[in-house]
C-alpha cells in the first residue's frame, strides 16, 4: 500500500544530535553520574537542616528514639545483688553508689562502680557485672582482720597486709585478735603476726607487741615485763628467751625487762625489791651459800 | 598550491592529534550509502594480539569499534548536491557509529569518489649542494617539479612521489642519505574539483566534526582490494559504485593513475525503472535481487513480479522473465564496463608488465560480472573484497565497503605527500616576507 504521509525521517535532528555527543563526552558523563547525585543530596540536606526548627525536631527525634530503645524492660536493672560482703560493708557499698533502680543498663558506668567499691577500705577485690533478670552482680571479697592496731586516735582492725578495714570501738569486740601499738607497726603486720605465733607458750601472760622507734618490737606481759627484741631475727631471739623462761622461770620471777636486743649479751633487769633482795642475801651468804 | 599545502599540512596535523586521542572515525561519502566506522587507535597492543592470524598490510594498530551504514541522500555522482540532506545522512551514520562504539568522536577522514578527478605525472630534477641528499633535497625536489596548469576551481587532493632516481640509477624508494650528484623525482598528483571538496568539508564542519583528511575514493579502495603483490606488480582497482565507478591503477604500491566513470549502479537502476516502469525502489529490489548480466534459457522462464500500486489489477500483476531484466542491465554495464576500457587505454594500462583487474564495489557483486568484464577489459579479472582488519563487523566485509576499510588503513598509514616534507628554505623567507608586507599594506 502506498503511504499517505511523508516518510519517517531516520535522521536525528540537529539538537538530540549534540545532546547525545555531549552525552558520549566522558567528563559530562561523570559528571552527571557522579556529581549530580551529590549535589543533590547535599544541596537538600543543607536547605532542610537551615531551619533551626526543623534540626532541633531531628535532634530531638533521635534522642527519643536511643531512650526508648535503652529503657526497654531487656535492658533495665531493677536491683543490686552483693556477694560476699558482711552486712555493714554492703551498707557502705549501697550508701556511695547511690543507684535509685530502676536503671538501664546503659546508664549504668560499670568502671565507675567497681573503682568505688575497690577504694572501700573494707574491701580487697571486687567484681561487678550486669547479670540477666536486670541484677546488677556485685562480688566482694573483704579484707580478714589480722591484728588490732592502737593509736593515739583509737583502735583500728587490720588485716595481715597491713591494710585498715576498719575501725574497732573497744578490745572486747576483736578479743582474739592480737594487739599491736606504736607508729609504722601497720607496715610490719606480717613480722608482728610470726613474734605472736612464736610467743604462743606465752599464753594468756602476753598483752601485746610494741613497735619501737620504728625499728624494732618490744614483746608486752602483764606485771609490766617486757622483752626487748632486736631489729633482726626477732622470733629466734623470742624463742630463746621462751625457752630460758621454761627452764629457769625467769619471766615468773620479778624482772623488769628481758633484754635481747644484743644477741650475744642477753641482759635482764630486775626491780628495785628483787635488787634489795639480792643485796640482803650477798651480805648474809658472804658469797658462799650462793655456789 | 602554497595555500593548499598549508591547508593539507593542517588536516595532517589534526590527524595526528585525532590520533593521540585514539580515536578517529571514517566517513565514506557514496552516492548510494554513507558508511561511517569508528577507529581506534591501541599502537601500544601490538603485541598482545593472538588470533592466530598475524598483522596483515600493516593494519594492526587500529580496530574497528562502531559501524553505521545509512542510506544516501543528497549526493549524486559521488558529489553532494543537496547539502541539508547530506548532512542529515552524516549525522545519521555518525551518530548510529557513535553509539555503538559508546565514544565521542571529534575527527573524521572522509572519501569521496566524485569531483572529476584527473590524474597528472609530475617530474622533477635538482643538482645537489652536497654529495649526500638530505631531507631538505628531498623537498627541493619535489618542489622543483614542474607544476601543470589543473585550471582554476580545482584542487590538489593527492601529491604523491611514486619514485625517485639519483644520476642513473632510479626506482629510488628512500634517496635520504645517499650519494649523486643529480636528483631527479616522479611525482603522482590528482586534483578534484574544488567545489565539491568545500562542500564535503562544510557538512563535515555542519556536523561538529573536524576534517582530519580527505582521499579519493578510487584510491582508498584500491588499498584495501588489491592484495600486496597486485600492488607490487601492477593492477587496475574498478569501484563500481552507486553514482560513479572509480578506477586507480597501482603499481610499485604506489598509485599512478586515478580517474572515474561517471556512471554507476543507480544508472542500472534507473534504466530498469525506465524499461519495467516501476518506482526506482523497486527497480533497486529487483536489480539486487534477480539481476545479472548473462542470461541462459532457464531465464526465459522465470518469471519475476514486478508488482504495482495503482489498483489496476493487470497493472499491478505484471510480471517480466529474468531474460528481459538481463536484457535491460546488461547494456548499461556493458557501457561502463567500454568507457573503463577507455579510460584504462588512455591511461597507458596495457604497458604495464602485470595486467591484473579487481573489481570491487556495491556493483561488482552483480552475477556474472567477471565473465562479461574479462570480454571487454582483459583476462586477469577477479572480484575483490576489502582486506579484513580487526573488530570489522560481518555486515561491512562486502565489497560494497571496500573505500570504507581502505580509508582505514589510509587513515593509520598515510602515504607520504608532498605536503609530508618541510617546505624548502629558500622559499620560505621570500614568502613570509611577500605576506608581511601584504598584510601591512591590506591594513594601512
Amino acid at each position: 500500500m502506498q503511504q499517505i504521509g511523508p516518510r519517517l525521517d531516520p535522521a536525528p535532528s540537529r539538537w538530540s544530535y549534540r545532546m547525545q555527543r555531549l552525552m558520549l563526552t566522558p567528563l559530562y558523563r561523570n559528571l552527571l553520574r557522579v556529581g549530580l547525585p551529590f549535589v543533590i543530596a547535599f544541596g537538600s540536606v543543607t536547605i532542610y537542616m537551615s531551619d533551626d526548627m526543623r534540626r532541633e525536631a531531628v535532634v530531638t527525634g533521635i534522642t527519643d528514639l536511643r531512650d526508648q530503645f535503652q529503657s526497654r524492660p531487656e535492658f533495665m536493672v531493677s536491683l543490686m545483688a552483693i556477694d560476699g560482703a558482711s552486712t555493714s560493708v554492703a551498707e557502705d557499698i549501697r550508701e556511695i553508689l547511690q543507684l535509685d533502680f530502676p536503671v538501664s543498663s546503659f546508664d549504668l558506668d560499670l568502671e565507675a562502680i567497681l573503682t568505688a567499691i575497690r577504694e572501700l577500705p573494707a574491701v580487697a577485690d571486687a567484681r561487678v557485672r550486669v547479670r540477666s533478670g536486670g541484677i546488677l552482680q556485685v562480688d566482694v571479697t573483704e579484707r580478714v582482720p589480722a591484728v588490732l592496731w592502737r593509736t593515739a586516735q583509737g583502735l583500728e582492725v587490720l588485716d595481715a597486709d597491713g591494710m585498715i578495714t576498719g575501725p574497732a570501738t573497744s578490745r572486747e569486740e576483736y578479743a582474739t585478735l592480737p594487739l599491736i601499738a606504736g607508729e609504722g607497726a601497720d607496715k610490719h603486720v606480717t613480722e608482728a603476726l610470726d613474734l605472736v605465733r612464736a610467743a604462743g607458750p606465752l599464753g594468756a601472760r602476753m598483752r601485746g607487741l610494741v613497735r619501737m622507734g620504728e625499728r624494732r618490737w618490744d614483746v608486752v606481759l602483764d606485771r609490766d615485763q617486757r622483752i626487748l627484741l632486736p631489729e633482726d631475727a626477732p622470733v629466734q631471739a623470742l624463742e630463746r628467751v621462751i625457752a630460758l623462761g621454761q627452764v629457769h622461770e625467769m619471766l615468773e620471777r620479778d624482772l623488769a625487762v628481758v633484754d635481747m636486743r644484743l644477741a650475744a649479751r642477753p641482759t635482764i633487769r630486775m626491780n628495785a625489791a628483787a635488787v634489795e633482795q639480792w643485796h640482803e642475801l650477798q651480805a648474809t651468804n658472804a658469797g658462799i651459800a650462793g655456789r | 598550491m602554497i595555500e593548499l599545502y598549508h591547508s593539507q599540512r593542517a588536516m595532517r596535523n589534526m590527524r595526528r592529534a585525532a590520533m593521540q586521542r585514539g580515536v578517529v572515525a571514517i566517513l565514506d561519502v557514496g552516492s548510494s550509502k554513507i558508511a561511517c566506522l569508528v577507529l581506534r587507535f591501541d599502537g601500544a597492543d601490538r603485541g598482545t594480539e593472538t588470533e592466530g592470524i598475524g598483522p596483515m598490510a600493516g593494519q594492526a594498530g587500529f580496530r574497528v569499534i562502531g559501524a553505521a551504514t545509512t542510506r544516501s541522500r543528497g549526493v549524486r555522482f559521488g558529489e553532494i548536491h543537496a547539502m541539508q540532506e547530506t548532512e542529515r545522512a552524516i549525522r545519521t551514520a555518525v551518530q548510529a557509529a557513535q553509539k555503538m562504539a559508546n565514544i565521542r568522536v571529534d575527527h573524521v577522514i572522509a572519501c569521496f569518489s566524485g569531483g572529476d578527478p584527473r590524474s597528472y605525472g609530475l617530474a622533477g630534477a635538482i643538482d645537489l649542494e652536497g654529495h649526500v641528499v638530505t631531507e631538505q633535497d628531498v623537498s627541493r625536489v619535489l618542489s622543483a617539479c614542474d607544476v601543470p596548469d589543473y585550471g582554476d576551481g580545482r584542487e590538489v587532493l593527492h601529491a604523491q612521489p611514486v619514485n625517485f632516481a639519483l644520476d642513473h640509477r632510479s626506482g629510488l624508494g628512500d634517496p635520504r642519505g645517499q650519494m649523486g650528484m643529480r636528483l631527479a623525482t616522479d611525482m603522482h598528483m590528482l586534483t578534484v574539483d574544488g567545489i565539491a571538496i568545500q562542500n564535503l568539508a562544510h557538512c563535515v564542519k555542519r556536523c561538529d566534526l573536524e576534517l582530519a583528511g580527505v582521499a579519493s575514493s578510487s584510491y582508498v579502495s584500491g588499498i584495501s582490494a588489491l592484495v600486496e603483490d597486485e600492488q607490487e606488480l601492477g593492477a587496475a582497482c574498478i569501484d563500481m559504485g552507486g553514482g560513479t565507478t572509480g578506477i586507480s591503477i597501482f603499481m610499485k604500491k604506489h598509485m599512478i593513475f586515478a580517474d572515474s566513470v561517471r556512471m554507476g549502479g543507480d544508472h542500472v537502476t534507473g534504466d530498469i525503472s525506465m524499461g519495467l516502469g516501476v518506482p526506482a525502489s523497486t527497480a533497486e529490489r529487483i536489480k539486487t535481487f534477480y539481476g545479472g548480466v548473462v542470461a541462459t534459457g532457464m531465464d526465459d522462464r522465470e518469471m519475476i513480479e514486478i508488482g504495482g500500486d495503482t489498483g489496476d489489477w493487470e497493472h499491478d500483476r505484471r510480471t517480466v522473465s529474468r531474460a528481459e531484466l538481463i536484457g535491460i542491465m546488461r547494456p548499461r554495464v556493458e557501457e561502463i564496463l567500454e568507457e573503463v576500457r577507455a579510460r584504462l587505454d588512455a591511461a597507458g594500462f596495457d604497458h604495464l608488465p602485470s595486467q591484473q583487474i579487481v573489481l570491487t564495489g556495491g556493483g561488482s557483486q552483480i552475477p556474472g560480472l567477471d565473465g562479461l568484464a574479462s570480454r571487454i577489459l582483459g583476462h586477469q579479472v577477479r572480484l575483490g573484497r576489502p582486506l579484513r582488519v580487526h573488530g570489522l563487523p560481518q555486515s561491512v566485509t562486502g565489497p560494497g565497503f571496500a573505500s570504507a576499510v581502505g580509508l582505514c588503513l589510509f587513515a593509520a598509514h598515510p602515504q607520504d605527500e608532498w605536503w609530508d616534507f618541510e617546505i624548502p628554505v629558500d622559499r620560505y623567507p621570500a614568502r613570509s616576507l611577500k605576506r608581511a608586507v601584504k598584510w601591512f599594506k591590506d591594513n594601512w
